[in-house]
């Protein structure tokens, strides 16, 4: 009798040492899956899709398959000691949802070998660690397309959160629709070093509308700056998430991640033994990117917006067809090539057309 | 920059610096009565979830804002109870607050990401509002906004002029000396710590309400902390914290403004901007080490028992 009460204070032990995972018992035909998560799951951006596709990976396998997941994860040490807590527990299968555990995953895949990693927006592949994203700059071309119709001023906002190269890349994304359909755009970029911190969104919102700006894009992950739009009058679109319900009046698009295609294809690989260490890109054509609506938009600009989704599912249209010049003016990709995903991963320059440079 | 700008700024770093003002008093009145709680970011959030369920279940937004500083409350006497009551160490429970706190809002506030609300509108007062650069700034705020301008009036007085300051005061220097001339000083420990969580509440739904209407977990991201430090650096005066609370603001503010005027300057150099000169500032003001330590509370995060 005494045994289950152990357990169970040893559990609270755990529990209670802020680490916010739960570590129940179960049988053993069943595989664990963990997921780390930067920001919490009630951020209605990142982390919640993220979320939202392990659920659907629990609704997928029923009984077969038991998650675990730690959110409001610090990029840095205390990722690793999450990471190699969940290697530690059983969990046959962990995925790492942000840039900033790329580093802390390869090591403990390393202490690991038998457990699978599977690395989200990173470029660093090993044997038991496998990278994923999904191409988010299909999604952000269509929006820099939409801004590039609808807005008045010329004035581009951005919010920005880390200079990495999958922010970099999706701004530059922007610009590329730009270049093509209102090259008088200018794109202002406001970093605010934070992947969630509402405040600070809807400051630099309001900083960026208070000098003209008349629509809003943003890489960061709550739905204050679609709000502040929607007060001040103004265009936004939304990130990660469909945000049109924050801002009725503001949203244009929203760039939607869909993970759960790729989390149950890998849950699934990964049971049947199957799995390959892989570097896995996913957009529109794959269901990875969605753009649930466009409203507030001009129909005509509807349309073509749509057509132009249409051409990147078919595989007609690349966001990053050359020509593409750096800032310097210095031709990166040549005329009739497109921008290869090796090179995206780490993309670190500016195309030409942004006007600010990359802060270091 | 221009008049526009200038005026549009100044406007925006008292909106960010009002939730750091309105904890950071609250916070100083709890800590001259000896109590130090660092469970501000705890109580802060309990405020913003509760009222933000409040309000998006009501519709008034007035109820959320009474339903905030009530959660606000509850959790400080939580605190007290076992920091006071208990007389366990003021560190460890404050921190254990925090915790309970981020946790317990996430819990209970799950159900309720991502339900917009309309949050408090604006109320400018005619003429006054007119007034160019400041008129914006002081005269076409909402209600909580005008509401942290009387709070501070009130604990400036209040610890300037008033015979309850005094107590609360005399409490926080030497308890036993205030329980040897009949001073309760437990029941004023008790109500200075409702009063700061009153207000950690009232700046939690301030964010959640009006700030940024919405609910998100972890909304208030270290404004808690940015608080309890002021109160430190502004050496336990209110005309300080208030200072203090702007100065962080508008530098929050200008390190995001001026990023859109494209100054080539590091954002990173930018984000440390409102800690470097709201400390700078606030430690060039006390440099008198002397003077500043009139200002301590002696007794602050001491435990006190009447028999001891």
């Amino acid at each position: 009798m005494k045994k289950p009460a152990l357990k169970k204070l040893l559990t609270g032990l755990v529990a209670g040492l802020g680490l916010a995972a739960t570590l129940s018992v179960q049988a053993a035909d069943q595989m664990k899956v963990g997921f780390v998560y930067v920001g919490p799951i009630g951020d209605h951006g990142w982390s919640y899709q993220h979320d939202q596709g392990r659920l659907a990976v629990e609704k997928h396998f029923g009984d077969k398959v038991k998650t675990t997941y730690v959110e409001n994860v610090p990029e840095g040490a205390d990722a690793e000691r999450v990471i190699r807590n969940l290697a530690k527990t059983g969990h046959k299968l962990i995925f790492t949802t942000s840039f900033g555990f790329m580093n802390p995953t390869l090591k403990v895949a390393k202490q690991f070998p038998r457990v699978t990693f599977e690395h989200a927006t990173g470029y660093k592949q090993a044997k038991n660690v496998g990278t994923y994203i999904s191409n988010t700059y299909e999604g952000r071309y269509v929006a820099g397309f939409v801004a590039a119709k609808v807005t008045k001023s010329n004035k581009i906002g951005y919010i920005a959160s880390f200079p990495i190269p999958e922010v970099i890349r999706d701004i530059n994304a922007v610009q590329m629709a730009l270049n093509k359909y209102n090259p008088e755009a200018e794109l202002k970029i406001i970093w605010v070093n934070s992947w969630f911190d509402p405040g600070k969104e809807a400051d630099a919102a309001n900083a960026m509308i208070d000098q003209g700006v008349d629509v809003i894009l943003q890489h960061t992950d709550s739905p204050a700056a679609m709000q502040a739009a929607n007060r001040r009058g103004v265009y936004a679109v939304g990130q990660a998430s469909d945000m049109q319900h924050f801002g009725p009046k503001a949203h244009v698009m929203s760039v939607v991640n869909e993970w759960a295609p790729f989390y149950i294809n890998r849950v699934q690989q990964v049971m049947d033994g199957t799995w390959k260490s892989e570097d896995h890109w996913g957009g529109m054509a794959e269901g990875e990117i969605v753009i649930p609506e466009f409203t507030n938009v001009p129909a005509d600009v509807a349309e073509e917006a749509q057509s132009l989704i249409d051409a990147i599912s078919a595989g007609k249209l690349h966001p990053f067809a050359g020509p593409i010049k750096n800032q310097k003016g210095e031709l990166k990709v040549a005329e009739g090539e497109i921008l290869e995903h090796g090179e995206m991963a780490g993309m670190n320059w500016f195309i030409e057309g942004v006007s600010s440079e990359i802060p270091k | 920059m221009d008049i526009d700008l200038i005026t549009n700024v100044l406007y925006a770093m008292i909106r960010t610096g009002t939730p750091l003002l309105i904890v950071a008093l609250g916070e100083m009145v709890c800590e001259k009565s000896g109590v130090l709680n660092l469970g501000q970011e705890g109580m802060m959030l309990m405020g913003a979830v509760i009222g933000f369920i409040a309000t998006l279940l009501s519709g008034n937004v007035w109820l959320g804002f009474i339903c905030a500083m009530l959660a606000g409350v509850l959790m400080s006497q939580l605190f007290a109870v076992i920091a006071l009551g208990l007389s366990a160490n003021q560190v460890a429970t404050g921190l254990a607050l925090t915790i309970f706190g981020t946790g317990l809002s996430a819990f209970i506030g799950s159900d309720y990401v991502g339900k917009p609300i309309d949050g408090l509108g604006v109320i400018a007062i005619p003429v006054l509002s007119d007034i160019p650069i400041i008129g914006k700034m002081l005269f076409a705020q909402d209600l909580i906004v005008y509401f942290s301008f009387g709070l501070f009036a009130a604990v400036y007085w209040f610890f300037r002029s008033s015979r309850t300051g005094l107590v609360v005061k005399a409490v926080g220097e030497n308890p036993h000396a205030a329980n040897a001339i009949g001073l309760p000083v437990m029941r004023t420990r008790y109500l200075a710590v409702a009063f700061g969580g009153a207000m950690a509440g009232l700046a939690g739904g301030y964010l959640s309400l009006a700030y940024t209407p919405l609910w998100a977990e972890n909304m208030t991201a270290g404004r808690g902390w940015i608080a309890l430090a002021l109160v430190v650096f502004a050496t336990w005066r209110a005309e300080r914290v208030l200072l203090g609370a702007y100065l962080f603001g508008l530098a929050s503010i200008l390190h995001l403004v001026a990023q859109g005027l494209g100054f080539a300057v590091s954002p990173n150099l930018l984000a440390m901007l409102p800690y470097i000169a709201t400390i700078l500032v606030l430690v060039m003001l006390s440099r008198n080490s002397g003077r500043s330590k009139l200002y301590t509370p002696a007794s602050l995060g001491k435990p006190f028992h009447a028999s001891s």
